[in-house]
C-alpha cells in the first residue's frame, strides 16, 4: 500500500472519531478545552504507536487463541507508563484528564488497530498506521476542544478574547454531544464531496 | 440514607453516559433498536456488578497491601477481560436461553469503558464493599435507562425526514445532547 | 487431546512471558518515576502554601503537625518569618462535593482571619463547580480577609454569608464545609 495513503486514511477517510465512531468517551469527556483535547490525543497516539510497534514485532510468537488477552496486556502496560510519566512531568494535565487516562486502555481505537492492522501488517506500515490514526484522533479532539472552548468560555488555548462567561452549555455535557453531532455532519458532507 | 444518595446520584444526577461520558460507544453503536438495547443493558449489568466486586477485593487485598497500586489499570482490565470470557463460557453451559440473548454483546463489553470506569470510580470514591455494589448496580441502571431512552427515540427518528448529512449518528448525538440537557434538570435533587 | 496439549502449554507460556515482560517494564518505569512524582506533588503543595500565606522564610513542610477532628486528620503547615508565626496553612478536604472529594489549602493568619484559599484537587463539573478554582472565577476571593468569628461560613441559601457559585450550590456548600473543618481544627489548638 502507498505509504502516504496509509498515513492520511487515519486523518480523513477512516478518521477514528468522525467516521469510525471509535474512542468517543474520551473525545467527549476531556474536550472542555483545546489543551486538554490535544493532551489526550497525544497520550492516545503514544499508546497507539507503541502498542502497534510491539504487536507487529511479536505477532508471530503469539498463538491465535490468546491474541486478544496478550494485546490487552501490551496496551495496558503502555497506558500505565503514560499514567506514571504524566503524573511525574505533567501533573497539572494529569489532574485535568483524570479518569480518562487509565481509560485509554479501553479505547476501542487502540485495540482495534492492534487487532485489525498491526497483527497483519509489516513493521513500517504499522508505525505509519499508528501515527496516522493517532494524529487523526488528536485532530478530532483539537476541533471539538476548539469549538467547545471558543463557544463555551470565549477563549482559545486559554487566551480569552471575549469577556464574560460564554455559552456555558458548550462546556457542559449536552454541548459536547451537540457540538460533536454537528462536526460529524460537516465531516460527512466533506467526505461525500471528495469521494 | 447514604445508599439512596449513591443510587439517585448515579442514575439521574451524574448519569454515567449523559454526564460522565462513559460507555458512549455502545450508547451510539447499539441504540438503533430497543431490543438490542435491552440485551446490551442486561449484559453490562451482569458484568459491571461482578467486575466491581472482584476489582474491589483485588484492590484492597492485593494491590494496596503489596504497594503495587500502580498496577491498577493493567490488573483491572485483565480481570474484566477474563470475567467476560468466563461469563460467556458459564452462560453457554448453564443458560443457553440467556446466552442467546446476551451472547453477541459479551465480546463488546471488554472494551466498554463504563465497566472499567465504574470499577476505578468505586475505588477512587473510597466506597466500602456494599457501597461499591450499590454504586455499580445504580450505574448499570443509569446506563440502561440512557440506552433505552435513546434507542426509543432513534426508532421514532427513522420515520422522520432528517437532512441527508445529519442522518444516523450525527442526529443521534444531537438527541443525546437534548437528553443530557433534560438530565441536568435533576441536578438539585441530592 | 494429546495433540492439543503442547498448544495449550504454548498459550500459557506465551501469556506468562508477556505478563512477566509487562510487569518488569512497569516496575522499572515505576521506580524511575517515583521520585519525580513525589517531587511534583510536593511542589504543588508548596506552591499552594506560598499562595495562601504572607511571606515567610522557614520550611513549613518540615514543621508539619496533625490535628484530629471528627474522625479525620488535617495537616497544618506553620509559616514563620524570623521565628515569628505569620500564618498557618491547613490542608483540608470535604467529601460532600458534587462528584467526590475536594481538597483545599486554607491560609489562616495568627489573628484567626482567612488570608487566602486555593483548591488542591477536585472532580467537580467543568464549567460549573470548577469555578471554585481561582483561575476560573472570583468565588474564592470573597473569603480573603474575613474572620469566621463574624462571618458565617455557609452559603446564603442556608442563611450564611457566602455567595454561592451560580448553579453550583452543592459545590459551594462543600467548599464551605472544607473551610469550616479547617477553621474548627484551628480553634481546637491548631495555632502553634
Amino acid at each position: 500500500m502507498n505509504r502516504w495513503k496509509n498515513f492520511n486514511k487515519g486523518i480523513f477517510r477512516e478518521n477514528a472519531v468522525f467516521v469510525l465512531f471509535l474512542g468517543l468517551c474520551p473525545t467527549l469527556g476531556v474536550t472542555t478545552s483545546v489543551i486538554n483535547g490535544v493532551g489526550m490525543g497525544l497520550a492516545t497516539t503514544f499508546v497507539l504507536l507503541m502498542s502497534n510497534i510491539v504487536v507487529t514485532l511479536v505477532k508471530n510468537f503469539i498463538p491465535d487463541k490468546v491474541r486478544i488477552p496478550s494485546f490487552i496486556v501490551i496496551i495496558a502496560s503502555f497506558v500505565t507508563i503514560v499514567e506514571l510519566l504524566m503524573q511525574a512531568y505533567l501533573p497539572g494535565l494529569f489532574d485535568e484528564l483524570g479518569l480518562f487516562i487509565p481509560l485509554i486502555v479501553v479505547n476501542c481505537l487502540v485495540l482495534g488497530r492492534a487487532e485489525a492492522f498491526a497483527s497483519k501488517n509489516t513493521f513500517v506500515s504499522s508505525v505509519v498506521d499508528g501515527l496516522g490514526m493517532g494524529l487523526g484522533f488528536t485532530m478530532a479532539l483539537f476541533f471539538l476542544g476548539g469549538v467547545r472552548e471558543i463557544l463555551g468560555s470565549g477563549s482559545f488555548l486559554g487566551f480569552k478574547f471575549i469577556p464574560g462567561d460564554g455559552i456555558l452549555l458548550f462546556i457542559l455535557a449536552p454541548g459536547a454531544f451537540i457540538a460533536l453531532g454537528y462536526l460529524i455532519m460537516i465531516m460527512n458532507k466533506i467526505n461525500k464531496k471528495t469521494a | 440514607m447514604n445508599y439512596i444518595i449513591i443510587i439517585i446520584s448515579a442514575i439521574f444526577v451524574n448519569n454515567i453516559v449523559l454526564a460522565k461520558f462513559l460507555g458512549v460507544c455502545p450508547f451510539i453503536g447499539v441504540s438503533n433498536r430497543v431490543e438490542t438495547a435491552i440485551g446490551m443493558t442486561g449484559a453490562v449489568t451482569f458484568v459491571m456488578v461482578i467486575a466491581t466486586i472482584v476489582t474491589y477485593l483485588l484492590q484492597h487485598y492485593i494491590l494496596i497491601p503489596f504497594g503495587i497500586s500502580f498496577m491498577q489499570t493493567i490488573t483491572f482490565i485483565l480481570v474484566i477481560a477474563a470475567l467476560v470470557q468466563m461469563v460467556e463460557i458459564v452462560l453457554k453451559k448453564a443458560s443457553p436461553v440467556l446466552y442467546q440473548a446476551l451472547g453477541i454483546f459479551l465480546p463488546l463489553i471488554t472494551t466498554n469503558c463504563a465497566i472499567l470506569g465504574v470499577a476505578i470510580l468505586a475505588v477512587q470514591n473510597d466506597y466500602n464493599l456494599i457501597e461499591s455494589v450499590v454504586f455499580s448496580i445504580a450505574n448499570a441502571i443509569g446506563f440502561g435507562m440512557a440506552l433505552l431512552l435513546i434507542s426509543g427515540i432513534r426508532e421514532q427518528l427513522k420515520l422522520v425526514d432528517v437532512p441527508e448529512p445529519m442522518k444516523g449518528v450525527p442526529i443521534a448525538f444531537i438527541v443525546a445532547g437534548l437528553l443530557a440537557m433534560a438530565f441536568m434538570g435533576f441536578t438539585g435533587i441530592v | 487431546m494429546a495433540k492439543k496439549e503442547p498448544a495449550f502449554a504454548n498459550m500459557v507460556f506465551t501469556l506468562f512471558v508477556i505478563t512477566l515482560a509487562a510487569s518488569t517494564a512497569l516496575g522499572f518505569v515505576y521506580e524511575f518515576t517515583k521520585t519525580p512524582i513525589a517531587a511534583a506533588k510536593q511542589a504543588a503543595k508548596m506552591k499552594a502554601i506560598n499562595e495562601v500565606l504572607p511571606e515567610f522564610n522557614n520550611l513549613p513542610n518540615e514543621e508539619v503537625y496533625k490535628i484530629a477532628i471528627d474522625n479525620d486528620t488535617l495537616y497544618f503547615y506553620p509559616a514563620r518569618e524570623n521565628n515569628r508565626l505569620v500564618g498557618t496553612a491547613i490542608e483540608t478536604f470535604t467529601n460532600k462535593g458534587f462528584s467526590g472529594n475536594i481538597k483545599l489549602m486554607v491560609g489562616i493568619l495568627p489573628d484567626g482571619s482567612i488570608n487566602d484559599i486555593v483548591v488542591l484537587g477536585h472532580k467537580e463539573t467543568p464549567g460549573l463547580g470548577d469555578k471554585m478554582s481561582k483561575s476560573k472565577s472570583d468565588f474564592s476571593l470573597q473569603f480573603q480577609g474575613v474572620n469566621p468569628e463574624n462571618f458565617d461560613l455557609s452559603v446564603k441559601n442556608d442563611g450564611g454569608d457566602v455567595d454561592a457559585i451560580t448553579a453550583s450550590t452543592i459545590s459551594s456548600r462543600a467548599y464551605c464545609d472544607a473551610v469550616n473543618r479547617a477553621y474548627n481544627a484551628y480553634l481546637k489548638g491548631g495555632k502553634k
